[in-house]
């Protein structure tokens, strides 16, 4: 991938909690309009990872670079500047319980870009449109909506302000097999009409076939594998493999207490 | 020797509690003056603490009243001096029981409000989300209360005051058999404004503290529910034990001679 077409670049990458080391010298790129999903087991990183990549997180060490510029500590303000390119799915969807769905989804226009109410309303329910969400959805709570459609506003709300990069933090978890898959349609429709850079982290292999360009392993905090998604099946590599077929014999040593 | 390394690390693991809300509270206060303001929350955190908390403001300081009446008429009457009765009470309530009450009260209900509201957007992404859509949670969700917490108290206070001071009157009249016109002369005649002043400043101070704490213990939660009730405990239990200190430290600010 030449240096240009780099959207996201990740250099030597440390952090640790405590004396548990989470990521151990990581390096990844992502090229700018590119769908890259990492996958991994639970406990990798992997949510580690997208959380240092966007500023919840501070590194330990390594760079972070967002459009050839570095991230890794920039002041409070260039990193709101930073933010603005964001938009982020979160896995239990995160929506604020305390607005109804039309400001949850247009929160970014106005607190964010400081749109007016009526305009970024607008907007919100035109987005909602494109999530498959009808406009009286606008006017309930979170509280009053299924996991399936609560996903589907927490994605309005993720690409409301049309970010050039967005992040899907563990998409299709918790949903049914035919709901996950609607979501992973609705991701990848929308990620294409906006030409926006999407990073995505799961373990949920159907999401990874229908929605990556490219897929990267994690595994013991650094990337063991990356390639485009059509050489995942064969991929030469034990560990993937075993992730894949979901195996319990193979390298990956899992954790369980007898 | 593990005995004083045991005394070491608490001693350690106090001074790193107290950088850690050192700094938050720098952090939160100097958003509280750095625009954008948001007068939405601020207001509606206003109507929370101030007219939510009235009810039970209210009936503590009637009862706090009236109970300091019916108290100090059994000790005074030993020695005769019935008639100091509706100054202790004025005194009292301003200078005192209408404050610490009040701010003891507010952080029962406001303080663990906040800390539960904090800490299950904190377990549940909520304040990340805040975050990647380009708002500071320092200002948006810290800075209204802190706002609203140190307005609404010495206001809170001030009609507990009033209330205080109508218990003590009630019982005096009605029970006690004093005369009213004579209570309430006794009651006016020595009251000063800097008792008054006093009550507020230390509202002011407990109305801070009681948001500050909500704030800071629901923003530092982890690990699910239980983690949002351990902040809503602590949430208080802090609140509190700052009340009754700075209650102190106030009042020695005002009136040591």
């Amino acid at each position: 991938m030449s240096e240009r077409g780099v959207k996201i670049s990740v250099r030597d990458l440390h952090k640790s909690f405590g004396p548990k080391k989470v990521l151990a010298g990581l390096n990844l790129d992502v090229g700018a309009g590119e769908s890259l999903v990492v996958i991994g087991g639970s406990g990798t990183g992997k949510s580690v990872l997208i959380k240092c990549i966007i500023g919840l997180l501070t590194p330990d060490s390594g760079s972070i670079k967002i459009d050839g510029e570095e991230t890794v500590g920039i002041s409070r303000n260039a990193r709101e500047h930073v933010l603005s390119k964001f938009g982020m799915l979160f896995q239990g969807s995160a929506l604020f319980d305390s607005l109804p769905v039309w400001q949850n989804v247009a929160f970014g226009l106005i607190q964010g870009r400081g749109m007016e109410s009526k305009q970024a309303k607008k907007i919100a329910i035109e987005t909602l449109a494109s999530v498959g969400l009808g406009p009286e959805v606008g006017e309930l709570w979170p509280a009053e909506l299924s996991g399936g459609m609560q996903k589907r506003v927490a994605l309005a709300r993720a690409i409301a302000a049309r970010p050039e990069i967005i992040f899907f933090d563990e998409p299709t978890t918790g949903l049914d097999p035919i709901m996950g898959d609607v979501i992973n349609g609705l991701i990848v429709n929308c990620v294409r009409k906006l030409g926006a850079t999407a990073l995505s982290i799961t373990h949920d292999m159907a999401s990874t076939r229908k929605i990556a360009d490219r897929v990267a392993m994690i595994h013991e905090g650094r990337i063991i594998w990356d390639g485009p998604v059509s050489s995942l099946e064969n991929s030469g590599n034990a560990y993937v493999d075993q992730f894949i077929h979901g195996k319990a014999e193979g390298p990956i040593k899992m954790a369980v207490r007898h | 020797m593990n005995f004083v390394a045991a005394i070491g690390r608490v001693f350690l693991s106090f001074l790193e509690a107290t950088g850690r809300l050192s700094l938050f509270t720098g952090a939160a206060v100097s958003y509280c003056v750095v625009p954008p303001f948001y007068p939405r929350l601020i207001l509606r955190q206003m109507v929370d603490i101030g007219y939510y908390s009235l009810p039970v403001v209210g009936l503590t300081a009637i009862f706090t009243g009236m109970v300091l009446a019916l108290q100090s008429y059994t000790g005074f009457s030993r020695f005769e001096a019935e008639s100091a009765i509706a100054t202790v009470v004025v005194l009292s309530m301003t200078r005192e029981l209408g404050p610490v009450l009040a701010g003891l009260m507010v952080a029962g209900r406001i303080g663990a409000a906040m800390a539960a509201e904090i800490g299950t957007m904190r377990v549940t992404e909520q304040i990340d989300a805040l975050t990647t859509l380009s708002t500071n949670p320092l200002k948006y969700l810290v800075a209204p209360r802190l706002i609203a917490g140190l307005t609404m108290l010495p206001l809170l206070v001030l009609v507990a005051d009033v209330i205080g001071v109508f218990g003590g009157f009630v019982v005096s009249t009605y029970k006690l058999g004093f005369n009213p016109a004579a209570y309430l002369k006794n009651t006016f005649d020595y009251l000063e404004n800097i008792d008054v002043i006093s009550g507020l400043v230390k509202a002011a101070v407990f109305g801070f503290i009681v948001a500050l704490m909500g704030c800071y213990s629901g923003y530092n939660s982890r690990g699910g529910a239980q983690g949002v009730g351990a902040a809503t405990t602590t949430a208080v239990v802090s609140a509190s034990v700052l009340i009754l200190c700075f209650n102190y430290i106030i009042t020695e600010l005002f009136f040591s001679r």
